[in-house]
Protein backbone atom coordinates (compact mmCIF):
# COMPACT_ATOMS: atom_id res chain seq x y z
CA UNK A 1 0.00 0.00 0.00
CA UNK A 2 1.87 3.06 -0.83
CA UNK A 3 1.26 6.51 1.05
CA UNK A 4 3.36 9.09 1.87
CA UNK A 5 6.69 8.29 0.07
CA UNK A 6 9.37 7.84 3.18
CA UNK A 7 12.67 9.70 3.16
CA UNK A 8 15.77 7.75 5.14
CA UNK A 9 18.83 10.00 5.83
CA UNK A 10 20.91 11.98 8.62
CA UNK A 11 18.77 14.75 9.93
CA UNK A 12 20.55 17.54 6.99
CA UNK A 13 20.77 18.14 3.54
CA UNK A 14 23.52 16.26 2.06
CA UNK A 15 22.39 14.04 -1.18
CA UNK A 16 18.68 14.19 0.49
CA UNK A 17 17.81 17.85 0.18
CA UNK A 18 17.10 17.99 -3.46
CA UNK A 19 15.26 15.30 -2.89
CA UNK A 20 12.95 17.26 -0.43
CA UNK A 21 12.74 20.29 -2.91
CA UNK A 22 11.59 18.37 -5.64
CA UNK A 23 8.77 16.74 -3.95
CA UNK A 24 8.06 19.87 -2.01
CA UNK A 25 7.79 21.62 -5.39
CA UNK A 26 5.27 18.51 -6.85
CA UNK A 27 3.35 19.25 -3.72
CA UNK A 28 3.59 15.97 -2.03
CA UNK A 29 4.31 15.46 1.25
CA UNK A 30 6.43 13.32 2.70
CA UNK A 31 8.05 11.76 5.81
CA UNK A 32 11.51 11.44 7.18
CA UNK A 33 13.23 8.44 9.27
CA UNK A 34 16.86 9.79 10.18
CA UNK A 35 19.42 8.05 10.63
CA UNK A 36 21.22 9.33 14.21
CA UNK A 37 23.10 5.64 15.17
CA UNK A 38 25.36 3.57 13.62
CA UNK A 39 23.09 0.80 14.67
CA UNK A 40 20.30 2.11 12.70
CA UNK A 41 22.54 2.57 9.90
CA UNK A 42 23.85 -1.08 9.89
CA UNK A 43 20.09 -3.16 10.78
CA UNK A 44 19.10 -0.96 7.66
CA UNK A 45 21.74 -2.75 5.47
CA UNK A 46 20.70 -6.38 7.49
CA UNK A 47 17.36 -5.73 6.61
CA UNK A 48 18.42 -5.71 3.20
CA UNK A 49 16.99 -2.41 2.45
CA UNK A 50 20.29 -0.59 1.13
CA UNK A 51 21.17 -1.77 -2.21
CA UNK A 52 24.65 -0.67 -2.60
CA UNK A 53 24.73 -0.34 1.37
CA UNK A 54 23.93 3.89 1.17
CA UNK A 55 21.93 6.32 1.71
CA UNK A 56 19.63 8.59 0.55
CA UNK A 57 16.79 5.90 0.90
CA UNK A 58 13.12 6.64 -0.18
CA UNK A 59 10.44 4.30 0.34
CA UNK A 60 8.24 5.26 -2.56
CA UNK A 61 5.10 3.31 -4.47
CA UNK A 62 6.43 0.16 -3.11
CA UNK A 63 9.60 0.44 -4.22
CA UNK A 64 12.90 1.04 -1.90
CA UNK A 65 14.55 3.39 -4.17
CA UNK A 66 17.85 4.48 -3.78
CA UNK A 67 20.92 6.67 -5.54
CA UNK A 68 19.80 9.75 -5.45
CA UNK A 69 19.55 10.70 -9.32
CA UNK A 70 17.65 7.55 -10.12
CA UNK A 71 14.99 8.92 -7.03
CA UNK A 72 14.97 12.57 -8.35
CA UNK A 73 14.08 10.98 -12.37
CA UNK A 74 11.16 9.09 -10.70
CA UNK A 75 9.71 12.00 -9.37
CA UNK A 76 10.09 14.09 -12.21
CA UNK A 77 8.69 12.13 -14.40
CA UNK A 78 5.58 11.24 -11.82
CA UNK A 79 4.55 14.57 -11.10
CA UNK A 80 4.89 16.03 -14.41
CA UNK A 81 8.26 17.85 -14.18
CA UNK A 82 10.60 16.70 -16.36
CA UNK A 83 9.27 18.34 -19.85
CA UNK A 84 7.09 17.28 -22.36
CA UNK A 85 9.33 15.11 -24.93
CA UNK A 86 12.86 13.16 -24.99
CA UNK A 87 14.44 16.52 -26.18
CA UNK A 88 12.89 18.47 -23.92
CA UNK A 89 13.73 15.47 -20.68
CA UNK A 90 17.41 14.55 -22.18
CA UNK A 91 18.82 17.75 -23.97
CA UNK A 92 17.54 20.46 -21.94
CA UNK A 93 16.52 19.26 -18.18
CA UNK A 94 19.10 16.18 -17.90
CA UNK A 95 21.66 18.52 -19.14
CA UNK A 96 20.93 21.63 -17.06
CA UNK A 97 19.98 19.50 -13.64
CA UNK A 98 23.56 17.51 -14.42
CA UNK A 99 25.27 20.75 -14.14
CA UNK A 100 23.50 22.14 -11.09
CA UNK A 101 24.67 19.13 -9.41
CA UNK A 102 28.17 19.38 -10.40
CA UNK A 103 27.99 22.51 -8.46
CA UNK A 104 25.98 21.50 -5.43
CA UNK A 105 27.83 18.51 -5.17
CA UNK A 106 31.40 20.85 -4.32
CA UNK A 107 29.04 22.53 -1.88
CA UNK A 108 27.90 19.56 -0.31
CA UNK A 109 31.31 17.86 0.05
CA UNK A 110 32.68 20.93 1.56
CA UNK A 111 32.14 20.53 5.23
CA UNK A 112 33.93 16.85 5.29
CA UNK A 113 36.92 18.27 3.22
CA UNK A 114 40.74 19.08 5.06
CA UNK A 115 40.67 22.21 6.91
CA UNK A 116 43.40 23.33 4.43
CA UNK A 117 41.17 21.93 1.74
CA UNK A 118 38.23 24.03 2.67
CA UNK A 119 39.86 27.49 2.70
CA UNK A 120 41.15 26.32 -0.72
CA UNK A 121 38.15 25.39 -2.19
CA UNK A 122 35.21 27.39 -1.64
CA UNK A 123 36.32 30.17 -3.67
CA UNK A 124 37.03 27.73 -6.38
CA UNK A 125 33.49 26.94 -5.86
CA UNK A 126 32.17 30.90 -6.51
CA UNK A 127 34.53 31.38 -9.35
CA UNK A 128 32.91 28.25 -11.11
CA UNK A 129 29.24 29.54 -9.95
CA UNK A 130 30.23 32.78 -11.44
CA UNK A 131 31.88 31.72 -14.71
CA UNK A 132 30.98 28.53 -16.13
CA UNK A 133 27.47 27.52 -14.41
CA UNK A 134 25.84 31.07 -13.74
CA UNK A 135 26.55 32.35 -17.05
CA UNK A 136 25.04 29.19 -18.69
CA UNK A 137 21.65 29.38 -17.04
CA UNK A 138 21.71 33.19 -17.42
CA UNK A 139 21.87 32.78 -21.63
CA UNK A 140 19.12 29.78 -21.79
CA UNK A 141 17.00 32.45 -19.57
CA UNK A 142 17.67 35.01 -22.31
CA UNK A 143 17.13 33.05 -25.07
CA UNK A 144 14.56 30.51 -24.15
CA UNK A 145 12.53 33.76 -22.75
CA UNK A 146 10.22 31.83 -21.33
CA UNK A 147 10.62 32.48 -17.53
CA UNK A 148 11.61 28.57 -16.64
CA UNK A 149 14.49 26.76 -18.15
CA UNK A 150 12.81 24.41 -20.07
CA UNK A 151 9.27 24.57 -22.06
CA UNK A 152 6.69 26.88 -20.24
CA UNK A 153 6.29 25.34 -17.18
CA UNK A 154 8.28 24.90 -13.60
CA UNK A 155 10.38 21.90 -14.17
CA UNK A 156 13.22 19.65 -12.20
CA UNK A 157 16.11 21.77 -14.00
CA UNK A 158 14.19 24.62 -12.66
CA UNK A 159 13.77 23.61 -8.78
CA UNK A 160 17.27 22.13 -8.54
CA UNK A 161 18.72 25.72 -10.02
CA UNK A 162 16.91 27.51 -7.44
CA UNK A 163 17.88 25.10 -4.71
CA UNK A 164 21.78 25.68 -6.40
CA UNK A 165 21.18 29.32 -6.43
CA UNK A 166 20.41 29.96 -2.72
CA UNK A 167 23.01 27.54 -1.67
CA UNK A 168 25.80 29.38 -3.12
CA UNK A 169 23.91 32.84 -1.89
CA UNK A 170 24.63 31.57 1.53
CA UNK A 171 28.63 31.78 1.02
CA UNK A 172 28.54 34.60 -1.04
CA UNK A 173 25.25 37.26 -1.11
CA UNK A 174 26.09 39.02 -4.19
CA UNK A 175 26.67 36.10 -6.41
CA UNK A 176 23.98 37.13 -8.71
CA UNK A 177 25.11 40.91 -9.00
CA UNK A 178 26.03 40.32 -13.18
CA UNK A 179 23.09 38.02 -13.77
CA UNK A 180 19.63 39.70 -13.76
CA UNK A 181 17.87 37.33 -15.27
CA UNK A 182 18.64 35.03 -12.78
CA UNK A 183 17.78 37.37 -10.19
CA UNK A 184 14.51 37.60 -11.76
CA UNK A 185 13.89 33.82 -12.33
CA UNK A 186 15.23 33.45 -8.35
CA UNK A 187 12.33 35.90 -7.27
CA UNK A 188 9.51 34.19 -9.60
CA UNK A 189 10.21 30.75 -8.66
CA UNK A 190 10.86 31.62 -5.18
CA UNK A 191 6.99 32.58 -4.97
CA UNK A 192 5.29 29.80 -6.74
CA UNK A 193 2.87 28.48 -4.04
CA UNK A 194 4.67 24.70 -3.33
CA UNK A 195 8.21 26.19 -3.30
CA UNK A 196 6.98 29.35 -1.07
CA UNK A 197 5.80 27.11 1.47
CA UNK A 198 8.91 25.24 1.09
CA UNK A 199 11.30 28.33 1.90
CA UNK A 200 9.28 29.31 5.53
CA UNK A 201 10.11 28.59 8.62
CA UNK A 202 9.13 25.05 10.00
CA UNK A 203 9.25 23.26 6.13
CA UNK A 204 10.94 20.30 6.20
CA UNK A 205 13.94 21.98 4.47
CA UNK A 206 17.53 21.42 6.36
CA UNK A 207 19.80 23.95 7.41
CA UNK A 208 23.02 24.60 6.53
CA UNK A 209 25.79 22.09 7.59
CA UNK A 210 27.34 22.27 11.06
CA UNK A 211 29.73 20.32 12.69
CA UNK A 212 27.68 18.40 15.15
CA UNK A 213 26.19 17.14 12.06
CA UNK A 214 29.49 16.26 10.26
CA UNK A 215 30.32 14.14 13.19
CA UNK A 216 27.27 12.47 13.44
CA UNK A 217 27.51 11.55 9.68
CA UNK A 218 31.00 10.09 10.08
CA UNK A 219 30.22 8.59 13.15
CA UNK A 220 27.18 6.51 11.28
CA UNK A 221 29.62 5.70 7.83
CA UNK A 222 32.93 5.38 9.82
CA UNK A 223 34.57 6.40 6.52
CA UNK A 224 37.24 8.97 6.67
CA UNK A 225 36.16 11.10 4.19
CA UNK A 226 38.30 13.55 2.40
CA UNK A 227 37.14 14.82 -0.82
CA UNK A 228 39.24 17.27 -2.47
CA UNK A 229 37.51 18.89 -5.93
CA UNK B 1 20.44 17.27 -41.53
CA UNK B 2 21.30 14.24 -38.87
CA UNK B 3 24.41 11.85 -40.02
CA UNK B 4 26.26 9.93 -37.40
CA UNK B 5 26.72 10.99 -33.98
CA UNK B 6 30.20 12.79 -33.88
CA UNK B 7 31.91 12.29 -30.56
CA UNK B 8 34.23 15.06 -29.48
CA UNK B 9 36.81 14.20 -26.96
CA UNK B 10 40.68 12.81 -25.76
CA UNK B 11 41.79 9.93 -27.64
CA UNK B 12 41.24 7.47 -24.66
CA UNK B 13 38.20 5.76 -22.67
CA UNK B 14 37.59 8.64 -19.73
CA UNK B 15 33.94 9.36 -19.36
CA UNK B 16 33.26 9.46 -23.25
CA UNK B 17 33.44 5.75 -22.80
CA UNK B 18 30.23 4.44 -21.90
CA UNK B 19 28.71 6.71 -24.13
CA UNK B 20 31.18 4.71 -27.14
CA UNK B 21 29.74 1.34 -25.56
CA UNK B 22 25.76 2.43 -25.97
CA UNK B 23 25.98 3.36 -29.18
CA UNK B 24 28.24 0.16 -30.28
CA UNK B 25 25.69 -2.12 -28.65
CA UNK B 26 22.62 0.32 -30.24
CA UNK B 27 24.32 -0.65 -33.81
CA UNK B 28 25.18 3.05 -34.10
CA UNK B 29 27.94 3.85 -35.81
CA UNK B 30 29.50 7.38 -34.79
CA UNK B 31 32.72 9.31 -35.84
CA UNK B 32 35.12 11.04 -33.56
CA UNK B 33 36.86 14.04 -33.36
CA UNK B 34 40.05 13.56 -30.74
CA UNK B 35 41.49 16.52 -29.01
CA UNK B 36 44.93 16.11 -28.98
CA UNK B 37 45.82 20.45 -28.46
CA UNK B 38 44.93 23.05 -26.26
CA UNK B 39 43.80 25.51 -29.23
CA UNK B 40 41.27 22.78 -30.08
CA UNK B 41 39.53 23.09 -26.57
CA UNK B 42 39.25 26.75 -27.28
CA UNK B 43 38.09 26.63 -30.25
CA UNK B 44 35.42 24.60 -29.16
CA UNK B 45 34.78 26.94 -26.35
CA UNK B 46 34.78 30.00 -28.40
CA UNK B 47 32.16 28.48 -30.77
CA UNK B 48 29.99 28.10 -27.82
CA UNK B 49 29.79 24.25 -28.71
CA UNK B 50 30.22 23.53 -24.42
CA UNK B 51 27.52 24.65 -22.73
CA UNK B 52 29.75 23.95 -19.45
CA UNK B 53 32.82 24.39 -20.79
CA UNK B 54 33.15 20.55 -20.69
CA UNK B 55 33.40 17.48 -22.87
CA UNK B 56 32.52 15.16 -23.56
CA UNK B 57 30.63 16.49 -26.06
CA UNK B 58 28.51 14.70 -28.65
CA UNK B 59 26.54 15.98 -31.96
CA UNK B 60 23.30 13.97 -32.30
CA UNK B 61 20.47 14.42 -34.03
CA UNK B 62 21.54 18.51 -34.48
CA UNK B 63 21.96 18.95 -31.24
CA UNK B 64 25.57 19.79 -29.41
CA UNK B 65 25.06 17.87 -25.98
CA UNK B 66 27.27 17.41 -22.78
CA UNK B 67 26.84 15.79 -19.64
CA UNK B 68 27.55 12.66 -20.29
CA UNK B 69 25.14 10.90 -18.38
CA UNK B 70 21.91 13.50 -20.03
CA UNK B 71 23.82 11.71 -23.58
CA UNK B 72 23.63 8.24 -22.18
CA UNK B 73 20.19 8.99 -21.14
CA UNK B 74 19.02 10.33 -24.88
CA UNK B 75 20.86 7.60 -26.65
CA UNK B 76 19.23 4.56 -24.64
CA UNK B 77 15.93 5.96 -24.70
CA UNK B 78 15.90 6.55 -28.33
CA UNK B 79 17.07 3.07 -29.44
CA UNK B 80 14.78 1.69 -27.00
CA UNK B 81 17.32 0.50 -24.18
CA UNK B 82 15.68 2.42 -21.49
CA UNK B 83 12.71 -0.02 -20.38
CA UNK B 84 9.37 0.01 -20.71
CA UNK B 85 7.81 2.25 -18.02
CA UNK B 86 8.82 4.81 -15.09
CA UNK B 87 9.20 1.62 -12.79
CA UNK B 88 11.64 -0.24 -15.41
CA UNK B 89 13.62 3.26 -15.94
CA UNK B 90 13.83 3.67 -12.25
CA UNK B 91 15.39 0.34 -11.91
CA UNK B 92 17.70 0.89 -14.80
CA UNK B 93 18.15 3.96 -13.28
CA UNK B 94 19.51 2.43 -10.10
CA UNK B 95 21.68 0.19 -11.52
CA UNK B 96 23.51 2.00 -14.14
CA UNK B 97 24.40 5.23 -10.96
CA UNK B 98 26.12 1.89 -9.17
CA UNK B 99 27.86 0.35 -12.27
CA UNK B 100 28.39 4.33 -12.70
CA UNK B 101 30.11 4.71 -9.36
CA UNK B 102 32.76 1.57 -9.78
CA UNK B 103 33.51 2.68 -12.86
CA UNK B 104 34.70 6.16 -11.72
CA UNK B 105 37.01 4.41 -9.58
CA UNK B 106 38.65 2.43 -12.44
CA UNK B 107 38.79 6.22 -14.06
CA UNK B 108 40.74 7.73 -12.05
CA UNK B 109 43.12 5.31 -11.22
CA UNK B 110 45.84 6.21 -13.35
CA UNK B 111 45.53 10.27 -11.72
CA UNK B 112 47.21 8.61 -8.88
CA UNK B 113 50.55 8.04 -7.63
CA UNK B 114 51.96 4.53 -7.44
CA UNK B 115 50.95 4.41 -3.42
CA UNK B 116 48.02 5.56 -4.08
CA UNK B 117 47.30 3.35 -6.75
CA UNK B 118 48.06 0.79 -4.59
CA UNK B 119 45.13 2.09 -1.78
CA UNK B 120 43.15 2.23 -4.84
CA UNK B 121 43.23 -1.14 -6.46
CA UNK B 122 42.28 -2.98 -3.14
CA UNK B 123 38.99 -0.05 -2.96
CA UNK B 124 38.35 -0.92 -6.11
CA UNK B 125 38.11 -5.15 -5.41
CA UNK B 126 36.53 -4.47 -2.45
CA UNK B 127 34.21 -2.14 -3.68
CA UNK B 128 32.95 -5.08 -6.49
CA UNK B 129 32.98 -7.88 -4.76
CA UNK B 130 31.54 -6.77 -1.56
CA UNK B 131 29.20 -3.91 -2.66
CA UNK B 132 28.45 -4.10 -6.36
CA UNK B 133 29.14 -7.77 -8.09
CA UNK B 134 26.85 -9.07 -5.10
CA UNK B 135 23.62 -6.95 -6.20
CA UNK B 136 24.12 -7.59 -10.04
CA UNK B 137 24.29 -11.27 -8.84
CA UNK B 138 21.46 -11.43 -6.99
CA UNK B 139 19.19 -8.88 -9.52
CA UNK B 140 19.84 -11.94 -11.99
CA UNK B 141 18.91 -14.55 -9.32
CA UNK B 142 15.70 -13.43 -8.49
CA UNK B 143 14.97 -11.74 -11.72
CA UNK B 144 15.81 -14.87 -13.70
CA UNK B 145 15.87 -13.68 -16.99
CA UNK B 146 18.99 -13.04 -19.07
CA UNK B 147 19.07 -9.25 -18.44
CA UNK B 148 18.81 -6.90 -15.31
CA UNK B 149 15.61 -5.82 -15.94
CA UNK B 150 12.71 -6.74 -18.07
CA UNK B 151 13.02 -9.85 -20.84
CA UNK B 152 15.78 -7.27 -23.45
CA UNK B 153 19.18 -5.68 -23.63
CA UNK B 154 19.06 -2.15 -21.78
CA UNK B 155 21.52 0.08 -20.46
CA UNK B 156 21.89 -1.17 -17.57
CA UNK B 157 23.42 -4.69 -18.72
CA UNK B 158 25.72 -2.37 -20.99
CA UNK B 159 27.01 -0.46 -17.97
CA UNK B 160 27.67 -3.62 -16.42
CA UNK B 161 29.12 -5.71 -19.03
CA UNK B 162 31.62 -2.32 -19.56
CA UNK B 163 32.43 -2.35 -15.67
CA UNK B 164 32.91 -6.25 -15.20
CA UNK B 165 35.49 -6.08 -18.02
CA UNK B 166 37.34 -2.80 -16.54
CA UNK B 167 37.95 -4.37 -13.39
CA UNK B 168 38.39 -7.44 -14.78
CA UNK B 169 41.80 -5.59 -16.13
CA UNK B 170 42.43 -5.00 -12.89
CA UNK B 171 41.55 -7.89 -10.80
CA UNK B 172 41.38 -10.92 -13.77
CA UNK B 173 39.97 -13.53 -10.60
CA UNK B 174 37.06 -10.96 -9.36
CA UNK B 175 34.35 -12.80 -10.62
CA UNK B 176 35.20 -15.84 -9.42
CA UNK B 177 32.55 -16.21 -6.94
CA UNK B 178 29.86 -14.94 -9.16
CA UNK B 179 28.29 -17.89 -11.56
CA UNK B 180 25.49 -15.88 -12.55
CA UNK B 181 27.17 -12.91 -13.92
CA UNK B 182 30.14 -15.04 -15.36
CA UNK B 183 27.41 -16.40 -17.50
CA UNK B 184 25.57 -12.36 -18.02
CA UNK B 185 29.13 -11.81 -18.95
CA UNK B 186 29.14 -15.08 -21.79
CA UNK B 187 26.13 -14.05 -23.14
CA UNK B 188 26.37 -10.21 -23.67
CA UNK B 189 29.47 -10.45 -25.17
CA UNK B 190 28.32 -12.61 -27.68
CA UNK B 191 25.55 -10.27 -28.60
CA UNK B 192 26.22 -9.12 -32.15
CA UNK B 193 26.43 -6.17 -31.74
CA UNK B 194 28.98 -6.10 -28.72
CA UNK B 195 30.90 -9.03 -29.71
CA UNK B 196 31.41 -6.60 -33.24
CA UNK B 197 32.61 -3.60 -30.14
CA UNK B 198 35.20 -6.32 -28.60
CA UNK B 199 37.14 -6.93 -31.90
CA UNK B 200 39.83 -5.25 -32.37
CA UNK B 201 39.98 -2.53 -34.50
CA UNK B 202 36.65 -1.18 -32.96
CA UNK B 203 36.05 2.26 -31.78
CA UNK B 204 36.35 0.92 -28.18
CA UNK B 205 39.77 2.33 -26.58
CA UNK B 206 42.60 0.59 -24.73
CA UNK B 207 43.12 1.25 -20.46
CA UNK B 208 45.04 4.82 -20.26
CA UNK B 209 48.76 5.36 -20.96
CA UNK B 210 51.33 7.68 -20.10
CA UNK B 211 51.09 9.61 -23.49
CA UNK B 212 46.99 9.34 -22.47
CA UNK B 213 48.08 11.22 -18.90
CA UNK B 214 49.72 14.07 -20.86
CA UNK B 215 47.18 14.82 -23.61
CA UNK B 216 44.27 15.34 -20.81
CA UNK B 217 46.41 16.64 -18.18
CA UNK B 218 47.77 19.61 -21.21
CA UNK B 219 44.04 20.13 -21.72
CA UNK B 220 43.12 20.43 -18.40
Amino acid sequence: MSGKPKLTYFNGRGRMESVRWLLAAAGVEFEEVFLETREQYLKLIQDGDLLFDQVPLVDIDGMKMVQTRAILSYIAGKHNLYGKDLKERALYIDTYVEGTMDLMQMILTLPFSLPEAKEKNLPLIIEKAKNRYFPAYEKVLKQHCQGFLVGNQLSWADVHLLEAILMVEEKDPTVLSEFPLLQGFKTRISNMPTIKKFLQPGSQRKPQPDDKYVATVMKILKEAMYYSI
Amino acid sequence: MAGKPKLYYFNGRGRMESIRWLLAAAGIEFVEEFLETREQYEKLLQDGALLFQQVPMVEIDGMKMVQTRAILGYIAAKHNLYGKDLKERALIDMYVEGTRDLIDLIRVHHKFSPEEQEKNLALINERATARYFPVYEKVLKDHGTEFLVGNQLTWADVQLIEAILMVEEKVSTVLSKFPLLQDFKTRICNIPTIKKFLQPGSQRKPPPDESYVVTANRLD
